[in-house]
């Protein structure tokens, strides 16, 4: 009878999430599409089963006293208190029932902890607000791009309709081959934040100035989505992670396309640029790194993070612009932005902010410049 | 031991009128009168007043931020507030719910309960009990305050995390000190409350003899005396980590963000228990009178909240399982952190064997404890689940996490408040409240209760992280049904104000043991409505 509705009940848990990962009223955890997330999962439906039963004895006892032992149905009260035996029992009997919980959580445990020798290791570095992923061993090495939210502000904001991934979306995927054993390593470069896909059963925090290490081996082919868990500042809720899982073959095709396209993004560090095409460029990589906080009119938030039009720094001294650009400035939330662009990003964005707005210093700073300004 | 203590009883000044046994003279000199009364007052009936009303007041300002997180959640998308108006709308809900509304209420119900139960005729030094009190509403102010300064409060969530804490204006730093304050107020309280409990007992109240109310107290006001300097400390570190140049939690100068962690849920975990271990001493007085039948065990009940409150201490780092601790280190917090159910499942099963075979009545005390008993013990289910280190890890930072601590903040600590309210208005105020108004109070609570945080379980399950302002529209009917449960709850707690208003105003006279299955001293030694100071000769206890 139990077993009956035991499978009834899981029957119905099944239905409701199967299909989609991202269906309305999903009532449990993802079974997902690694061994490790299949084993939380089987081990969270085991521990429901646990607390059902224990559930049902307590409760029943209780219910059973609120409904038979009422004064309004002339209940007498016994007397009775303590008994050595029962509190025994019932310390007892718990503590058994915590050993046989503790010994399959030990076990998953050990297994999902052990990161050693991985097909490939991937640096995933947490930006307010975006992620950097750097392929650092395997197929891939070498590669490394940002990856931010790709919904349009016209959705957050309810002038365009949401879209099915709305907040789960990014510019760029992390894509990553079937059936290898993939170590990702967490990190930051200004608060902490947690890479987090549940599908892949995956959450770890990433601390700055430290790494950490956790993995995955996705069993099967497809897009997960999922987000940062930390609370990291403002846009802490619209920092998603999609990693793209595809097959061996697909990869191989990936690698050397993205390694083409990394080849010819480079830009020249030479070349000297005149002010439009500076102002240009200049604006896109504002769009992209500056504009959650400074906003797209350089007003800034009052209060909260200051207005760049009419900005002392901005229409001061180009050394001193290119400075705060390069290193951030401690105490803020203004970032160093030296490790995440190249020297011809900086001197576009600090080209464009000089020259928008209200601000027409009419400077083009060059990216020679801002090399010289690393040094 | 206990015969050596009670010499210290305050030596009465009146010997010509020890006639009567149980009722006191407090008539020879009543409350003064005027605002001055509230000032400058040392008695324990006004303090606990006090806290009370001041925590009712700073429920209802964390519950208005509550419902503007709530509000912005009912739909995917930004529609009322900017996402850091947002994070500052959490991070005050939970300061203030914890520090300015669920504390002090316990402590209000210290302050009236200890010198009642124990025989005593106030507390041990009511002087600092005053001063106690009156450093919370400057705290509270200076919390608020943070949202005037320069940038807005902070948003860095209730557990102020390094090193999102440097980045904050102003807002963060009179947080910080409001957190001391708070601290100061906490640990004097605390050492009122020990003093009181081992030196004024009343002839005959030896420890084992001591209400379970009073008991759960003496082991709260140690945990505090122990972990509120901890947060002191590690806001102290933050604070000087903003503006002195000091590295705690900054590994460019060679310390450690997660170093922040461990020092906060050092005293963090053991927080949980201080606003825990009270409300089981209210339900333990609730439901043994409700059931005419004593506490099944007194005993073990005395030894299983010292043990949770000992186990309080090693477990913290359960909070911690995706900062990349060592896996023994895991292994060791996972196992001790499992231990915990053994003790509170001991005190579960006390209550309810408690209840088997009573005389069981139900009126609002005992529905408000049986609420706390019904759905704590789903937020130790919960628990249990969340003390498993690979389950926790999909789990932590997730609205399951929220689901939670709200069932052990909310229908734990809140529910139990309530049944203490309820149960002792009678006798503090000597008014009845409206019995069916307070049953009405009881459902609607409880069901508002389950609307917004049950669901919230299906939240975390799915994936939803906590603390964020928008979400993806898989996630939109539950947060809506949260959502209005949560407007409902808010809503059904005006009726509670309205029913002591009523009651305060124009309440039935309460009897002199109003409930027949009480029998701590306050209800079988003193008069209702109580005299303003009692048990100045103190009772004999058999």
């Amino acid at each position: 009878m139990m077993k009956k509705f035991g499978a009834l009940i899981g029957a119905a848990l099944l239905a409701l999430h199967a299909g989609t990962a991202t269906a309305a009223y999903q009532l449990n955890l993802t079974p997902g599409v690694t061994k490790a997330s299949q084993m939380i999962y089987d081990l969270h439906n085991l521990m429901m089963w646990v607390i059902l039963v224990i559930f049902v004895g307590v409760f029943a006892v209780m219910f059973w006293s609120v409904y038979a032992h009422r004064k309004s149905v002339g209940h007498k009260a016994a007397n009775f208190h303590e008994n050595t035996t029962v509190e025994l029992i019932w310390t007892i009997v718990p503590f058994i029932i915590l050993i046989f919980m503790a010994w399959p959580a030990t076990k998953g445990l050990l297994s999902v902890r052990d990161t050693s020798s991985p097909d490939m290791t991937i640096k995933a570095t947490g930006y307010q607000w975006k992620w950097g992923y750097d392929y650092i061993k395997g197929e891939g090495e070498g590669i490394s791009f940002l990856s931010q939210l790709a919904t349009p502000q016209e959705q957050i904001y309810g002038t365009e309709k949401k879209g099915e991934n709305y907040l789960l979306e990014t510019d760029t995927h992390l894509v990553v081959p079937v059936g290898k054993k993939i170590r990702i390593l967490t990190t930051a470069a200004d608060v902490i934040h947690a890479w987090f896909v549940p599908a892949l059963a995956v959450k770890q925090d990433a601390i700055p100035g430290f790494v950490r290490d956790t993995w995955f081996k996705a069993e099967k082919e497809g897009v997960f989505r999922g987000q940062c868990a930390e609370l990291c500042g403002k846009d802490h809720g619209f920092m998603p992670i999609v990693v793209e899982v595809v097959s061996a073959e697909k990869y191989t095709a990936w690698v050397a396309d993205k390694k083409k396209q990394m080849a010819a993004a480079q830009d020249d560090p030479n070349k000297k640029w005149e002010l439009a095409e500076m102002k240009a460029r200049g604006e896109k990589v504002y769009a992209n790194n500056c504009v959650a906080c400074h906003q797209a009119n350089g007003q800034g938030i009052k209060g909260s993070f200051p207005a760049l039009d009419g900005s002392k720094i901005v229409q001061g001294a180009a050394a001193g612009h290119i400075n705060i650009v390069l290193n951030g400035k401690a105490g803020t939330a203004m970032a160093a932005f030296g490790k995440q662009l190249s020297d011809t990003e900086i001197a576009a964005v600090v080209t464009y902010e000089r020259n928008a707005w209200g601000n027409k210093t009419g400077d083009v700073v060059q990216p020679s410049d801002v090399k010289a300004a690393r040094k | 031991m206990s015969a050596v203590i009670d010499n210290h009883a305050p030596a009465h000044g009146h010997d010509g009128h020890d006639g009567h046994d149980h009722h006191d003279h407090g008539d020879h000199h009543g409350a003064p009168p005027g605002l001055m009364r509230w000032v400058t007052t040392t008695n324990h009936k006004d303090i606990g007043t006090m806290y009370l009303w001041f925590s009712f007041v700073m429920f209802l300002v964390g519950g208005v931020m509550a419902l503007t997180i709530r509000a912005e959640l009912f739909n995917p998308g930004m529609q009322i507030v900017s996402p850091e108006f947002f994070n500052t709308m959490t991070t005050y809900h939970g300061l203030i719910m914890v520090f300015g509304a669920i504390m002090p209420a316990f402590v209000g119900f210290a302050n009236w309960q200890i010198p009642l139960m124990i025989g005593a005729p106030d507390m041990a030094f009511p002087r600092m009990n005053n001063w106690s009190f009156w450093l919370l509403p400057p705290a509270a102010i200076l919390l608020m305050s943070s949202f005037l300064m320069p940038g807005g409060a902070a948003g860095v969530g209730w557990t102020m995390y390094a090193p999102l804490t440097s980045q904050m204006g102003p807002g963060m730093d009179t947080t910080i000190f409001a957190v001391h304050l708070l601290g100061m107020s906490s640990i004097m309280g605390s050492i009122n409350i020990i003093t009181t409990i081992l030196n004024m007992r009343a002839p005959g109240m030896t420890m084992m003899k001591m209400p379970m109310f009073v008991w759960t107290w003496l082991i709260t006001a140690y945990l505090l005396i122990a972990v509120m300097p901890v947060l002191a400390g590690a806001v102290t570190m933050t604070l000087t980590d903003r503006h002195f140049g000091t590295s705690f939690f900054n590994a460019a100068g060679g310390g450690d963000p997660v170093l922040y962690q461990h020092i906060f849920w050092f005293f963090g975990h053991p927080e949980v228990y201080i606003i825990a271990i009270p409300a089981f001493g209210v339900v333990s007085q609730v439901i043994p009178a409700f059931s005419r039948k004593p506490l099944f065990g007194y005993a073990s009940m005395v030894y299983a909240t010292s043990s949770i409150a000992i186990l309080s201490f090693i477990v913290w780092a359960h909070h911690m399982y995706t900062v990349g601790m060592p896996v023994a280190g895991q292994l060791y917090f996972m196992y001790a952190t499992m231990l915990i159910a053994v003790p509170t499942g001991v005190k579960v099963f006390n209550w309810v064997a408690t209840m088997w075979k009573g005389s069981l009545s139900f009126e609002t005390p005992m529905l408000f404890a049986l609420g706390f008993l019904f759905l704590f013990t789903l937020g130790g289910f919960t628990g249990l689940v969340l003390s498993m280190t690979p389950v926790d890890v999909p789990l932590h930072d997730t609205y399951y996490v929220v689901a939670h601590f709200h069932y052990v903040m909310v229908a734990g600590a809140l529910f139990s408040a309530f049944a203490g309210v309820y149960y002792w208005f009678p006798k503090w105020s000597g008014k009845m409240y409206d019995e069916k108004l307070g049953k009405i109070h009881f459902w609607l609570t409880l069901i508002f209760f389950n609307m917004i945080f049950f669901v919230q379980h299906f939240l975390g399950l799915a994936g939803m992280p906590r603390r964020i302002p928008d979400y993806n529209p898989q996630f939109t009917e539950f947060n809506q049904i949260s959502t209005i449960g949560a407007f409902g709850f808010g809503l059904s707690q005006l009726l509670f104000l309205y029913i002591l208003l009523k009651a305060i105003k124009s309440g039935e006279p309460a009897a002199d043991k109003q409930w027949d299955g009480a029998d701590t001293l306050e209800w079988t030694h003193l008069p209702t409505p109580m005299p303003y100071h009692t048990f100045e000769n103190p009772p004999t206890v058999k």
